[in-house]
């Protein structure tokens, strides 16, 4: 009986021949990742276990983006406890403001993760590196701590299942519809446990901020992790962002997978995931006249340069509906850099959108747009949960950047085919 | 081990936005997160919950971020043990790693109603529902979690083995 791609990743990391689903293991770490919200917890049980050091300073990232530049004086009280724990500690991957991002987006663009690493981040959408052939998961602040201190991670190995993408997506379909029609189809707890391994010859068409995107979003599925297999994509951009050694693991040819869906790219439209739930879906010519307060464009998910690009190509010379708020949030700072030198930043000024720095910020309901009671927005994020960008009146419509932009044009939720 | 309760039922895919908002998360202390605790399902649910009460749950049941705020903030409630049919597998992590006692147990939710007296056997995993008179039994740990249970969560057991 084979392996998956992610159990061949687990076997290798906890020096075993061969592993089944359901084997509990321990697994070394090429990376441990936190948060402004999730380290200070972790850095109380760091203390109590008694170690002077961290397991390996180069493996060991923090990036502060939750609540940065901090919202207030209890988050500038845990961001400099984070700060000064990783002084002392000297973490070689502190990001701070000025220099950070957004984890996801950050964490990848510095070459910290490259293709057969473990990885995991007291962040739930660590799973996020999956795109790059990588094995990486959320875990809690505990297992951060446990993780810093000692450099391994127990695991359940997880079975899979497989998603076999063919065909080329039409114009306005991206890696967003993608993700959300695979959550509208086996449900937010649809690959709870599991991995979900993308494979198949459409992921050719899928360029790398796609495939970011639907790793990102593998938890909301329920799902350990994502993961893409490597192709030339992948290593033109582990060769371009880092220096670091990589494995590529492919999944066994009799690798046994729970379920296996075969997905034709060309057939998915643009999808929509409405409240309260990122399972809820519709396509795009489901929904009828939905009126919006507000669009947010960034995010772990869905800040990254190719979103701008889609996004900066419908505002191109338009402005945005009359009543509508619009935020756009670059992923990092040198996606802002970028989009800056493309002129991408000036189109949304002359549209009428404000642009943020990077930072989590509206995406949790943080700071930088939250929503009033009985508001509604469209967002390019990940979740759409009771409260989550803000009073718990207020909901979350989970979209693409291409169909968040064309909905901040016109004030209602709109199919970017239809103004474009 | 064994704990009686009061409890405290919800649906399926309970998330840790609900559980623990992110606007409360500018603190990591218990006691300060106990007070929002539920806020956006049950506003009602902290003037009420009693030392020893109990959480039931649907499927998925801590659902979203990785928040180890949710089961501290639960804890610090002074609920003893949240049944659920599934639980999001960080949830499920965190509520062992942390010390919360969770137990998987679909068909004693179903048997359990809003506001029943239940009794929990942590040790055997029997689920004995008082008001109405029914007994569960509970899937039991894998060894190796059940190890971190003892060792009152993971922390503990990783000093020993230093
Ligand atoms: S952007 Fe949103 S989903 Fe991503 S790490 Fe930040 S809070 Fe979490």
């Amino acid at each position: 009986m084979g392996m998956t791609m992610t159990q061949k990743i687990l076997a290798a990391h906890a020096g075993l021949e061969k592993v089944e689903a359901g084997q509990l293991i321990e697994a070394n770490l090429d990376l441990v990742l936190g948060n402004d919200v999730t380290t200070p917890v972790a850095i109380n049980e760091f203390e109590k276990i008694n170690v002077k050091d961290v397991f390996d300073k180069s493996k060991v990232a923090i990036v502060p983006d939750h609540f940065t530049p901090n919202k207030d004086i209890k988050t500038a009280q845990l961001c400099k406890m984070v700060r000064e724990f990783a002084n002392e500690k000297e973490i070689e991957n502190y990001f701070e403001v000025g220099q950070m991002g957004i984890e996801h987006g950050l964490i990848p663009e510095k070459g910290l993760v490259v293709p057969g690493d473990v990885a995991i981040g007291a962040d739930s959408h660590t799973c996020t590196y999956g795109a790059l052939g990588a094995f990486s998961t959320g875990i809690g602040s505990t297992d951060m701590a446990a993780g810093m201190a000692t450099g391994k991670c127990w695991f359940k190995v997880p079975s899979a299942i497989k998603f076999v993408l063919t065909g080329k997506p039409t114009k306005w379909v991206s890696g967003k519809d993608i993700i959300l029609h695979i959550i509208g189809m086996i449900g937010v707890d649809g690959a709870l446990y599991k991995s979900m391994e993308f494979v198949g010859d459409g992921i050719q068409h899928l360029s790398m901020d796609d495939r970011f995107t639907i790793a990102n979003m593998a938890i909301e599925a329920g799902g350990k992790n994502g993961i893409f297999i490597v192709d030339d994509k992948t290593l033109d951009y582990v060769k371009e962002h880092s220096t670091k050694e990589y494995t590529i693991y492919t999944p066994d040819e009799d690798a046994v997978y729970d379920e296996v869906y075969e997905i034709d790219l060309s057939t998915i439209r643009p999808t929509v995931a409405f409240p309260h739930l990122p399972d809820n879906t519709r396509t795009i010519d489901e929904v009828r006249d939905i009126k919006i307060d507000q669009v947010v464009i960034g995010s772990c998910t869905n800040g990254r340069l190719d979103d701008l690009r889609v996004a900066a190509k419908i505002f191109k010379g338009r402005k945005v509906a009359k009543g509508v708020r619009v935020i756009v949030f670059p992923v990092t700072q040198k996606t802002y850099l970028q989009a800056l030198r493309e002129g991408l930043i000036e189109i949304f000024i002359e549209a009428g959108i404000v642009v943020s720095t990077p930072t989590c910020g509206p995406c949790l309901g943080g700071h930088m747009g939250i929503l009033a009671d009985g508001e509604r927005a469209v967002a390019t994020t990940n979740r759409n949960f009771v409260g989550r960008m803000g009073h718990p009146g207020s909901e979350v419509y989970l979209a693409s950047p291409a169909v968040a932009a064309a909905s901040a044009l016109t004030g209602k939720i709109t199919n970017p085919e239809d103004i474009m | 081990m064994k704990n009686r309760g009061r409890v405290f039922k919800y649906g399926d895919n309970v998330d840790t936005d609900v559980i623990i908002p992110a606007r409360y998360l500018n603190s990591p202390d218990p006691e300060e997160l106990a007070k929002y605790c539920m806020r956006d399902i049950d506003e009602d649910f902290v003037n009420k919950v009693k030392s020893g009460d109990i959480i039931v749950g649907g499927y998925n049941f801590g659902c979203g971020s990785s928040r180890e705020h949710a089961p501290i903030a639960i804890r610090a409630t002074g609920v003893s043990c949240v049944i659920a049919k599934t639980f999001a597998r960080i949830f499920y992590r965190n509520a062992i790693n942390t010390g919360l006692p969770i137990m998987e147990c679909p068909e004693a939710v179903d048997g359990i109603d809003n506001g029943d007296e239940v009794e929990v056997d942590f040790k055997t995993g029997e689920i004995f529902n008082i008001t109405k008179n029914t007994k569960y039994q509970a899937q039991p740990f894998p060894k190796f979690m059940e190890e971190i249970i003892l060792a009152e969560g993971l922390v503990n057991h990783i000093k020993k083995s230093i």
